[in-house]
């Protein structure tokens, strides 16, 4: 495995070359109350011994020229943590940020891991918009450590008191004295102090002291993205590696049984047929020799439990469920909602429904693994979103210890979700293991990723609602029906709505077809239904939208109604518009919060409605990189518009019936509003994600707009031209 | 078999079992050009795109054997680190990656529409620039595109400047 270990590694970062290469220090910054520990970097041993000890952390890199590198233990799918999450730490260091480097952290969940889902526990895990969320204080408190460490050798330099001592932008600075060293002239006079605070009782800046964080700041990998040279996991290739790709068929759960293995095992450059439960497995020397024996395989499929599922009717079925007369999982309860119904002066009723949507990220899912000769380490490179397990599933499959696998991580070219799975990773590993030691790049065609994908689950939603003799909404009710447990019942809640009796349930439903997170997960349907709903009843009641909600985020969560009122005053809410025009508004949050309002028109001959603006308030507690997040609004609010006007997913006797961008239609540059302006509302918070809140928000403003310009309900997302022809001719 | 084209101003001739393999892995797999991306194989998101004698060509789709004595144009060849091609240029100045994927596809696809018409319409950008993002970073591109045709020289200043 040592020709493994000296290859030089692709980017990410690689304690071995960290050595070859290293000049200056490495500040070993402990995250768990470690002190830290200055190494030289030429002092090669200490280093290793360093990187042995898994108790402390390397966050940053100084070298005698000045040059700052600082790891990234996030992934990278366009997101920008490989931007904000240094800022913070930069920070709190007062680095030069133009001296920084940004690389990958070694993919080590003990040392890098952020706060885990339990508390106590660590995670490298790039999910739930919760990048920026969960390192922000980690990440300043061992930027403040690793000014502490400049400040302390300067003071002991110069033989002055340390507090004497201030920092300006990568310089320390003796102002009694008139004194000034830049970071990395200080690298070979870097002491260890005796003691250092852990700065988690103050001692960070202020935060209206920042002078990185909340500035705009581009983006560190925008370059290489912009020039060709930007690397992802599928452009790597490796010295003797070889070609995997698998056959999964289109009905999920089928087993396959082979009847060429003879004539695929004959084929120029195949080197091994491996079976798996759900799919047959080819190696060849060649990519398009492993696609072309792919294309040969003649296979007989079983039934499986998705056989004789039809996705469009499956509706009807649900109902039966939402008709059955025992409760299911009961996942919010607030006073009672049946007993405010009864003696409610009006109540509202309405279903809501959502096909499958498929995650479409524009790198078909592929990795690299290479398993030594003795099956007792494996090496990865791979585009993911990491995962609880840190080491994608590698070391169970081989038995071996998570010390034994290193994880190249690399750029992803889309996440969404899919690639918080390792699937394609065990595969690829599967196979890998087979070939050892030779290197296995396994690639998923586009129609392997459409037709074999993980789908956010089609749900139907009964909401129902009550108000008193003076309009108030007193009761909301909202069962949720559908495949996926928590995929299916997230983000239902109503927190920032003051409704004294509220009910949340979901009632499960079982196909067989792969499901998984896809951005937002259940917020997309099920804040539609619940923003819809409340459109509805403003509508009925001759109720202003805004005020509707007003009046319900008054008394209950101010931060919510300072998204709504600024979101009105940005769209100019009350002003005239003209003929066939309308404008909808949808409160969100996950994570941060935000109203979303859009202003659209509808062609009565063709069904399609035109999204022709987007106004977004958002309050996201302190914002680390605004013009980022106003990217991720923007990105956001497509996705949304293209999972709610145009993409459907759809099963016909267990078979997906979609199979590449032809059929399953993403929405274009013509679709596109014409403005997307997002304002960001000023806090001193805790930071929250921004990467799922615009998404939700979609669906929500354009059935709201439609309804306010049509009188027309729009209750299944996707709101296709055929779909709203039929609701216009109702 | 061997072909031999241009690429990105250098000749080359590589030598393929199948004239018919697509030009996306000649490029990708034996010119080791890995900017351009395998998205669809079936030229329906454009990640693939590049210039065949200055045309934007999806290459998942186009048969090696095609780009026999033509000049083909990769991002790489589109401009360097130091003179970065306008649309590279207006791409950093408005931030338009996310992912990162896509984005030389669009690039190119720019780039050849810019070189047939310097000043495109909004009409003329939804018409032409068709290709698949899903990151969603058609609104930033948009503004891209018009801001690579302000940067991009007139044929007129191109003159002055050469002579």
């Amino acid at each position: 495995m040592s020709n493994l270990n000296n290859r030089k590694s692709s980017r990410s970062f690689n304690r071995r070359q960290f050595l070859k290469s290293s000049s200056g220090v490495a500040l070993f910054i402990g995250v768990s109350g470690l002190l830290p520990t200055v190494v030289s970097c030429r002092d090669q041993k200490r280093v290793e011994e360093q990187f042995q000890k898994h108790e402390v952390t390397a966050w940053v890199q100084i070298s005698e020229d000045g040059q700052i590198t600082i790891y990234n233990p996030a992934a990278e799918m366009g997101q920008g943590s490989m931007t904000a999450l240094p800022i913070i730490f930069a920070e709190e260091m007062d680095a030069d940020w133009s001296k920084v480097n940004v690389e990958f952290s070694p993919q080590e969940a003990e040392i890098y891991g952020g706060e885990g889902w339990a508390p106590g526990t660590k995670l490298m895990f790039t999910v739930g918009s919760r990048t920026t969320n969960s390192y922000y204080s980690t990440l300043r408190r061992a930027g403040a450590q690793a000014r502490y460490v400049l400040l302390s050798s300067a003071a002991a330099h110069w033989n002055v008191p340390i507090e004497e001592l201030i920092t300006i932008e990568g310089n320390v600075v003796h102002e009694a004295s008139n004194q000034k060293i830049e970071y990395g002239q200080l690298v070979r006079f870097l002491t260890m102090p005796e003691s250092i605070p852990d700065f988690n009782e103050g001692g960070l800046k202020d935060p209206k002291d920042f002078r990185l964080i909340g500035s705009i700041i581009p983006r560190t990998e925008i370059p290489e993205k912009v020039n060709g040279s930007a690397q992802f996991a599928i452009d790597i290739r490796l010295p003797e590696m070889i070609y995997g790709v698998l056959e999964r068929g289109n009905l999920h759960g089928a087993k396959p049984t082979l009847q060429n293995e003879e004539e695929i095992l004959a084929m120029d450059g195949v080197l091994k047929l491996v079976p798996f439960d759900y799919g047959i497995g080819i190696v060849a020397t060649t990519l398009e020799g492993a696609l072309s024996a792919k294309k040969a395989l003649k296979i007989e499929w079983s039934d499986a439990q998705a056989s004789g599922f039809n996705s469009q009717e499956i509706y009807a079925s649900y109902e039966d469920i939402l008709a059955e007369d025992k409760t299911g999982d009961v996942r919010n309860e607030i006073g009672d909602f049946n007993k405010a119904s009864s003696s409610a002066t009006k109540t509202y009723e309405a279903d809501f429904k959502n096909d499958y949507v498929y995650h479409a990220q524009m790198e078909p899912l592929n990795a690299i693994v290479q398993v030594s000769e003795d099956l007792k380490k494996a090496e990865v490179w791979v585009g993911s979103q990491q995962g609880s397990d840190t080491k994608l599933g590698i070391p169970s499959l081989l038995g071996i210890g998570h010390e034994d696998v290193t994880v190249h991580l690399q750029y992803l070219g889309g996440g969404f979700g899919r690639r918080s799975m390792s699937d394609f990773v065990v595969e690829c590993g599967t196979l890998a293991k087979e070939m050892a030691p030779r290197p296995v790049k396994l690639l998923w065609t586009r129609e392997d990723d459409v037709t074999y994908g993980c789908y956010r689950p089609l749900t139907l939603q009964r909401l129902k609602a009550c108000t008193d003799s003076q309009g108030n909404l007193t009761g909301f009710s909202h069962v949720v029906v559908g495949d996926g447990g928590h995929l299916v019942a997230g983000g239902a809640r109503n927190d920032h709505y003051q409704i004294t009796n509220q009910w949340l349930e979901w009632r499960s439903a079982s196909h067989g077809v792969r499901l998984k997170h896809w951005r937002a997960v259940g917020h997309g349907p099920n804040k539609f239904a619940i923003e819809a709903m409340l459109d509805e009843i403003a509508y009925e009641q001759g109720q202003d939208p805004i005020a509707l909600r007003r009046k319900l985020m008054t008394n209950q969560s101010p931060r919510a109604l300072a998204t709504l009122e600024k979101a009105a005053e940005m769209a100019d809410w009350d002003a005239f518009l003209p003929e066939n025009r309308a404008k909808g508004v949808a409160f969100v949050e996950h994570g941060s919060m935000g109203t979303g309002i859009c202003e659209i028109s509808v062609n009565r001959e063709t069904g399609k409605i035109r999204v022709h603006k987007f106004w977004i308030a958002l309050d996201a507690g302190v914002v680390v990189q605004p013009d980022n997040v106003k990217a991720q609004m923007e990105g956001g609010i497509i996705m949304g518009m293209s999972s709610v006007l145009s993409e459907q997913l759809t099963v016909v006797d267990g078979k997906i019936q979609q199979s590449n961008y032809h059929d399953y239609k993403l929405l274009r540059m013509q679709d596109v509003p014409d403005s997307i302006e997002t304002e960001i509302l000023p806090s001193a918070e805790h930071p929250e994600g921004v990467g799922e809140t615009a998404t939700p928000m979609v669906a929500g403003a354009i059935a709201n707009a439609f309804l306010r310009l049509t009188g027309k309900r729009l209750r299944h997302i996707p709101f296709t031209p055929e779909r709203v022809l039929e609701v216009l001719n109702t | 078999m061997k072909i031999s084209f241009r690429i990105n101003g250098t000749q080359q001739t590589v030598d393929v079992a199948d004239e018919n393999t697509p030009l996306l892995w000649v490029v990708r797999d034996i010119l080791d050009l890995k900017g351009t991306k395998f998205g669809c194989g079936k030229a329906a998101c454009g990640a693939c795109t590049l210039h065949v004698d200055g045309e934007a060509v999806r290459s998942c789709s186009y048969a090696v054997k095609f780009a026999e004595g033509k000049a083909v144009t990769t991002i790489e060849g589109l401009g360097d680190k130091e003179n970065p091609h306008p649309v590279q240029q207006a791409w950093i100045e408005e931030v338009v990656p996310q992912c990162g994927y896509c984005q030389p596809g669009f690039m190119m696809a720019t780039a050849a529409l810019l070189d047939k018409n310097p000043k495109p319409t909004d009409d003329d950008i939804d018409k032409n620039i068709i290709n698949v993002c899903r990151c969603g970073t058609y609104y930033r591109m948009r503004k891209a595109i018009h801001r690579a045709a302000e940067l991009t020289p007139t044929k007129d200043e191109t003159e002055t400047q050469n002579s």
